[in-house]
């Protein structure tokens, strides 16, 4: 099986990811789309693993799920307790600190 | 299936060098024994507890090293469960490379850890950098409660810990999934410490909503260049890697090192990845800035060297093109923002991104002096900058009531300061001079060694270009001088507060080694040297 359709794939998912966090303004879905560009990596990770038919790229995507749940994990509590204070999770609104 | 299992039946236990590892081990075990202290102690004993672990484990890392550096560590390290499948020779397969300037680099970040727990440690109502509950809304009853019970957020030092465990890794990690997991250990708890200020918890936390996701996108965009390096080489081993890229370099790796690049540069805080530095800077508690400046940097650039020296040293015609390009961006812009810059610590954070700037150009010598000169200047800044924030921490407003209550970061604030603290004063004088770079100060020596490693590498037009960004940079160094020294004393109560034997102590620290790096540079630059003449294992 080629592993050209993944590639695509995982390029296409970083794009998405990528643009997303430059342009949406819910906080919760910049983080979603800095996960989506995780998942992304994983996801070529994994392509490239089998194409070199070693297991590097794998144990790295495990690593790398880890490592996005901590993210979750403080990036949740980042969000919720800034919602809470403005009761908004607008990145428009985070705009006391400039120049 | 098959390749799998093949893969599987090719897999070799690693083989773990603990006793490289042990500076590492004894911090990271004791941010973790801290996060177990935290739960069963008493609620007084906590803070005690928790300074004493976080002091001595620093101090049993540094002797660890100093250990490890007396015996030429020749391949020590461990070979990784990442890096063990490849097919290489085993001295090579490193997860780790705990070799001289990974060593010297440790070192320098223990050191000023060290200084940056000294600033941390008065918890005291006034003096408390650090917001009672960090999940209380501002302004909250929940808040108020906390304040008047007079709690103590004690997890700041583990959370310091695990961030200093994290760099240690980063600038050792052979590897780029090591170095991804490293670079998340040691930003996952800034994040949070960033958003523990005491006062103006509005500023704290939207500087650790802005840290948390522009840090996690530069951590997504280094994996996905990770990935692609990896598809194209098949290891994600640096020497591995390194040994692949002899034979020339396609597309995927181009990009993978753009990628790569920019999550590297973006903890540099090098422009164009530098726009998150000084909100951060500003918004922060003032000793976890002088934390981030000076730790974080040494972390960063000590990674840096690894894989442009190392990895990717066979693709050096890539990317120093590159480098000259963002070196040259990052220091007009830094020195040239920050002077009309109107918050101290907003300056300072400018002046941070212009410092990156003139270590980038030595960076762009792939030789002995460019390794040895980054070494020394980002621990002679650790120093001088950790200093600055410090003494930023002790000058402070007053209300009607005469209660001490933010710092003064506004520059006005700081007129006339000469005349009331003359000590404090001087001394972020000396801070000021070292980082405007005059002689007899580190920061002379340490721009003096970065400009001629460039100018022996043959781009001595950027060397140029740096120290006319150093001329343009004294005038906004020299401004908060002249203004504390030369003007009349602001009729808004501004106060330096006394009684702070721990933050004192951390400035006279930074203050001394500034001196000395700048009077008798030369033993600190030997050591240098020493680590820079086998680099990476040799």
């Amino acid at each position: 099986m080629s592993a050209t359709p993944f590639l695509m794939l995982s390029a296409i998912l970083f794009t998405i990811g990528a643009v997303g966090v430059l342009t949406r303004r819910n906080a919760i879905v910049v983080f979603m789309c800095v996960e989506l560009m995780l998942n992304a990596s994983n996801l070529a990770l994994i392509t490239f693993a089998r194409v070199h038919g070693n297991l590097d790229g794998q144990v790295a995507a495990f690593f790398v799920m880890v490592v996005a749940a901590a993210e979750v994990v403080v990036g949740l509590a980042i969000i919720v307790s800034i919602f809470r204070t403005r009761r908004s999770a607008s990145v428009d609104e985070a705009n006391l600190l400039k120049y | 299936m098959s390749v799998i299992a093949a893969a599987a039946a090719d897999f070799q236990a690693p083989d773990i060098d603990w006793g490289a590892l042990a500076p590492v081990i004894a911090v990271l075990g004791a941010a973790v024994l801290g996060v177990i202290l935290e739960a069963l102690l008493p609620r007084r004993l906590r803070n005690v507890a928790q300074i004493g672990l976080a002091l001595a484990a620093l101090v049993v890392s540094l002797v660890l090293l100093s250990v490890l550096w007396a015996k030429p560590p020749v391949s020590v390290g461990t070979v990784g469960p990442a890096g063990a499948v490849g097919r290489l020779t085993q001295g090579m397969n490193l997860s780790i490379m705990v070799d001289r300037p990974a060593l010297f680099l440790q070192a320098s970040i223990v050191v000023v850890s060290l200084l940056a727990v000294l600033t941390m440690v008065e918890r005291s109502r006034d003096a408390d950098p650090f917001t009672p509950q960090g999940s209380a809304v501002p302004g909250s009853d929940f808040e108020n409660a906390s304040r008047q019970a007079g709690l103590v957020q004690t997890e700041v030092l583990p959370l310091l810990l695990l961030a200093v465990s994290g760099m240690m890794v980063f600038t050792a990690a052979g590897d780029l999934l090591t170095l991804f997991v490293a670079l998340e250990l040691l930003s996952l708890p800034l994040y949070i410490l960033c958003g523990l200020a005491r006062r103006r918890r509005l500023l704290s936390q939207e500087a650790s909503l802005k840290y948390f996701l522009l840090g996690s996108f530069g951590s997504a965009l280094f994996l996905f260049g990770a990935a692609l390096l990896y598809g194209a080489t098949a290891t994600v081993n640096l020497a591995a890697m390194s040994q692949v890229l002899q034979s020339g370099a396609p597309l995927l790796v181009v990009t993978g090192v753009v990628l790569v690049l920019a999550g590297l540069l973006f903890k540099v805080g090098a422009v164009p990845f530098h726009a998150w530095t000084p909100d951060v800077y500003t918004g922060a508690p003032t000793p976890i800035t002088g934390f981030m400046a000076a730790a974080t940097k040494i972390a960063a650039f000590g990674a840096l060297l690894r894989v442009l020296f190392y990895g990717l040293a066979p693709l050096q015609d890539t990317w120093q093109p590159v480098l000259v390009i963002v070196a040259v961006a990052t220091m007009v812009v830094g020195s040239v923002v920050a002077i009309v810059q109107a918050d101290i610590k907003r300056m300072l954070a400018y002046s941070s991104i212009a410092h990156a700037g003139f270590i980038l150009t030595a960076l762009v010598a792939v030789q002995e002096a460019g390794i040895s000169s980054t070494l020394f200047y980002v621990l002679a800044y650790g120093f001088t900058t950790l200093g600055a924030f410090a003494v930023v921490a002790l000058v402070r407003e007053r209300d009607a009531r005469n209660n001490i209550t933010g710092e003064a970061t506004h520059l006005s604030q700081w007129a006339g300061l000469g005349r009331r603290s003359p000590v404090l004063a001087g001394v972020f004088t000396l801070f000021m001079l070292a980082m405007a770079g005059i002689p007899l100060t580190s920061g002379f020596t340490a721009k003096f060694a970065v400009f001629s490693a460039a100018v022996s590498a043959g781009y001595a037009w950027l060397a140029v270009v740096g120290v006319v960004a150093s001329a343009a940079a004294v005038f906004f160094y020299i401004r908060v001088i002249v203004l504390m020294y030369f003007s009349e004393p602001a009729a808004d109560a501004t106060t330096v507060v006394a009684g702070r034997p721990f933050t004192a102590a951390a400035v006279a620290l930074g203050a001394v080694a500034t001196i000395l790096l700048g009077v008798v540079p030369a033993p600190v630059l030997e050591l240098a040297r020493t680590a820079a003449t086998a680099p990476f294992g040799g």
